[in-house]
């Protein structure tokens, strides 16, 4: 091999794995579409709208769990980042499209952080899940330096569920609401504590794994 | 023989060393006169004025322990570095090449020197040989040094009155269930002051580390095994807890806060957490030293279910219902 072909091989090469780390890093640095509420608030109680769904049904990965953010426009945004104002009643809605499972640990059975440690499940208050009876734990939302966590109520797993996101309420459902107060300006990360990512170790991997679908940030902003 | 000295630029061997001996043992005194006066003085500077608030505080005896251990190492320490500096700051300014002066290589300066080198092997001897007696005394008093001591604990603390509070770890929180009252679960870690503590720790899932920096406590958690570690409380006031093990994506965010409380408080606390979480607790499992969850992550409870958690059956990736959460 000539020094000609040498110097070309290694120029391609290089320019090969700069372009695969530039990939590598865009990929890593991306993060998902962020959802404001806070736009217009003035100390009202805020609106946040959510859904959980067995699998996102596009995308790079289709078949993974996800959770979508309803935008105050009425759209349904494939993200787990949205932004509400600081010290502010945030009243949340989720509407829960997915089957369930024993959780476990059933410590995460109990609605904790939201105002009188309840929340609503159709309409009825609970404090409780029992995850081992019924249709268990679909997954649940939990921000645990706020100490909030609520579970959601699953649906029948032979039920014709939703297979694509986003999902209507023509489909089964359920609606879990509750409200917490808004701490101080910061970055509040909330997951899905259920270990809902299947193929992956302990159900921790995948979908539980990457930002925008079992876990993102509650932005609090002055 | 150097160019230098092939052209009669420098002075001759035996003329160095004639004058060269007296030189020496001046210096080494000189040396040996900055370095006791500095040990001296930064010794006991760093550990009467540094030492009390060096980390990780006097919260429980553990830490206590932790830091007068730090401590000690630093004294220790402190001669070692000012002896190294201090030779090499006054190698710098007294032995440097001067301009147009001979090149300072290969010229008797640079002979061995065997007391200095027996001297150097025999006290950095002495002081690994004091550190590990020292360090192993610390390791094996009462309780332990505040590391997790596996499922039987040699060192034990002396009181009989041990309050046991397990510690579960799991992708990516800690909680708390609090055996004698019931065995309740929470997220919150309140401890009871001048009372000494048995965390028996465990995972659900991957390896965690239970690290409570001002308890003095550091542990790692493991699925299906119990982990014990000691403490004494003795202040009052707020810590930190943090996983101390890489356990995946959210890692860096597995962390909250404990307090120490008085007994009356702790009592007061136990008892109304244990009525508040009542039914959650009835639907836990019993309460054991450690739980085996399910493989399957999304069907795991974690009570024993007499299947083999590992089956194909239950198997990560094995045929799931539809949208199985």
């Amino acid at each position: 091999m000539s020094f000609a072909w040498k110097v070309g091989v290694t120029v391609v090469l290089f320019a090969i794995c700069a372009v695969a780390a530039v990939i590598l890093i865009v990929s890593l640095l991306g993060t998902p579409p962020v959802v404001d509420y806070s736009a217009g608030a003035s100390g009202q109680p805020v609106n946040v709208t959510l859904q959980a769904v067995g699998a996102i049904g596009s995308g790079n990965h289709p078949d993974w769990v996800s959770y979508l953010v309803e935008t105050p426009q009425g759209q349904w945004v494939h993200t787990t980042v949205f932004q509400v104002p600081q010290h502010t009643r945030i009243n949340f809605t989720i509407y829960n499209y997915d089957s369930g499972s024993p959780l476990r640990n059933q410590q995460l059975g109990q609605v904790t952080g939201t105002y009188g440690n309840v929340a609503l499940l159709n309409g009825h208050p609970f404090r409780v899940i029992n995850s081992n009876a019924g249709n268990g734990v679909a997954h649940t939302f939990t921000i645990p330096e706020l100490g909030v966590s609520v579970p959601l109520y699953a649906n029948n797993g032979n039920a014709n569920l939703c297979g694509a996101a986003p999902c209507t309420t023509s489909s089964p459902h359920k609606i879990i609401r509750f409200s917490i107060t808004s701490p101080g300006p910061g970055d509040y990360r909330w997951q899905c504590f259920v270990p809902c990512g299947l193929g992956w170790l302990f159900g921790n991997g995948g979908p539980m794994g990457q930002l925008g679908y079992m876990g993102g940030f509650m932005k609090v902003v002055a | 023989m150097s160019e230098t000295q092939a052209a009669g630029a420098a002075p001759t061997p035996a003329t160095t060393e004639s004058t060269a001996a007296p030189d020496e043992t001046h210096h080494w005194w000189r040396l040996i006169a900055i370095w006791v006066v500095l040990s001296a003085i930064a010794t006991p500077l760093f550990y009467y004025l540094a030492g009390p608030h060096m980390p990780p505080g006097a919260m429980t005896n553990m830490a206590e322990g932790a830091r007068f251990d730090f401590n000690i190492l630093m004294v220790c320490a402190i001669p070692v570095l000012l002896a190294v500096w201090i030779y090499l700051l006054y190698a710098i300014f007294t032995w440097r090449a001067s301009r147009g002066g001979p090149e300072p290589v290969a010229g008797p300066a640079s002979r061995g020197h065997l007391g200095l080198q027996v001297g150097w092997i025999v006290s950095s001897t002495v002081l690994v040989l004091f550190l590990f007696g020292f360090g192993t005394y610390a390791l094996v008093q009462p309780g332990g040094a505040g590391g997790g001591q596996g499922a039987s604990p040699i060192w034990t603390p002396a009181s009989k009155t041990i309050l046991p509070i397990q510690v579960i770890g799991q992708q990516w929180k800690f909680t708390y269930r609090y055996p004698t009252f019931g065995g309740f679960e929470t997220n919150e870690l309140v401890l009871p002051n001048n009372t000494s503590i048995q965390f028996n720790v465990t995972s659900l899932d991957v390896i965690h580390s239970f690290w409570a920096y001002q308890l003095g406590v550091k542990a790692d958690a493991n699925p299906d095994y119990n982990n014990v570690a000691f403490t004494t409380t003795q202040q009052l006031g707020r810590f930190t807890v943090r996983c101390a093990e890489l356990c995946g994506l959210w890692h860096g965010a597995m962390f909250n806060y404990g307090v120490v409380v008085t007994k009356q408080q702790f009592e007061s606390w136990a008892t109304l957490t244990a009525v508040r979480l009542r039914h959650n607790t009835s639907l836990l499992p019993p309460y054991r030293l450690t739980y085996t969850p399910d493989a399957n992550g999304a069907d795991g409870g974690y009570y024993p279910d007499n299947v083999d958690p590992y089956s194909k059956a239950e198997m990560y990736g094995a045929p799931q219902g539809k949208g199985a959460g």
